[in-house]
C-alpha cells in the first residue's frame, strides 16, 4: 500500500480542458503538501514545449507545424473552431479571474511539481531536448513511470 | 478570533486560495494562525480539506458579507 503521499499524472491529452485540469490537480495536491510528477506523453507534450517548430524530416515538420507546442497554444477538446473557442474560453476565465495556463504552469514549477517527458513519443514525432521548457526535470519511459506510479497514493491520467 | 498573519484572498478562485494559503502557512511557525479572506465558494470545502490532509487545525470560519473569513492554525 503506498504511503508516500506522492501523486502521479499523465498527461496524454494536448487540449486546454484536460491539460488545464492536470495543472490544477497537480497544484491543489502540491499545496496539500504531497510529492507531485506529472507525465507528459503524446499530446501532452505540447503542454511543455516552448513553441519552437520541431521536426527532422519532412513528416515530423509537418506534424510540428500543425501540432506547435507551448502551453498558450493548447485549445479545448470541443469547440475548438480552428482556435475561435480557445480565445473564448480563455476570454471567460479571465473575465471570472480565473489563473490563466502560464500562471498554472509557474506556480506548479513553483511548488515543486516535476515534470518528465516521455522520450519515446518525443522521438516519434521528432521533438528535441531543446524544444522542451528548461523547467523539465528528465525524461522517462514507461517503467519509470510505473515505478513512481506504483509508489503513489494518487495516480490519474489525463 | 485573534490572527498572526491576515491574508486576502477575495476575487481567486481554486486551485489559488489554497496555493496561496500553502505558501503563506509554510512562512509561519508553528502555533501561528492564520486568517484568510475568500469569497470562492470551492475554498469552503477546500480549507478544511487541506487541513486534514496536511495536518494543520481548521479553527473555524465567521462569514463576513460577501466573504468569510478561515482561521487555521499551524500544527507542524
Amino acid at each position: 500500500m503506498p504511503d508516500n503521499n506522492k501523486t502521479s499524472i499523465v498527461v496524454f491529452s494536448g487540449d486546454m480542458d484536460k491539460v488545464f485540469a492536470g495543472f490544477l490537480i497537480a497544484t491543489g495536491a502540491a499545496a496539500s503538501g504531497m510529492e507531485v510528477s506529472m507525465f507528459f506523453t503524446f499530446w501532452g507534450l505540447k503542454a511543455i514545449q516552448k513553441g519552437s517548430l520541431t521536426g527532422k524530416g519532412l513528416l515530423g515538420r509537418m506534424i510540428g507545424l500543425m501540432n506547435r507546442g507551448g502551453i498558450e497554444r493548447v485549445g479545448p477538446s470541443r469547440f475548438n473552431f480552428g482556435g475561435i473557442g480557445r480565445w473564448l474560453f480563455k476570454k471567460m476565465m479571465r473575465d471570472k479571474n480565473v489563473v490563466g495556463l502560464s500562471e498554472l504552469l509557474e506556480t506548479a514549477i513553483d511548488l515543486d511539481v516535476k515534470l518528465y517527458a516521455c522520450k519515446m513519443s518525443m522521438d516519434v514525432m521528432e521533438i528535441a531536448e531543446e524544444d522542451l521548457i528548461d523547467e523539465v526535470s528528465g525524461f522517462m519511459g514507461v517503467a519509470g513511470y510505473i515505478k513512481e506510479a506504483s509508489e503513489s497514493d494518487v495516480t490519474l491520467f489525463i | 478570533m485573534q490572527a498572526d498573519r491576515v491574508e486576502d484572498y477575495r476575487g481567486q478562485l481554486c486551485p489559488m486560495p489554497i496555493v496561496n494559503m500553502a505558501r503563506a502557512i509554510k512562512k509561519m511557525e508553528a502555533g501561528q494562525v492564520l486568517e484568510i479572506w475568500a469569497d470562492d465558494e470551492g475554498a469552503h470545502a477546500d480549507v478544511p480539506a487541506w487541513c486534514e490532509k496536511t495536518g494543520n487545525e481548521f479553527l473555524g470560519e465567521q462569514e463576513s458579507g460577501d466573504y468569510i473569513q478561515y482561521f487555521v492554525k499551524k500544527t507542524t
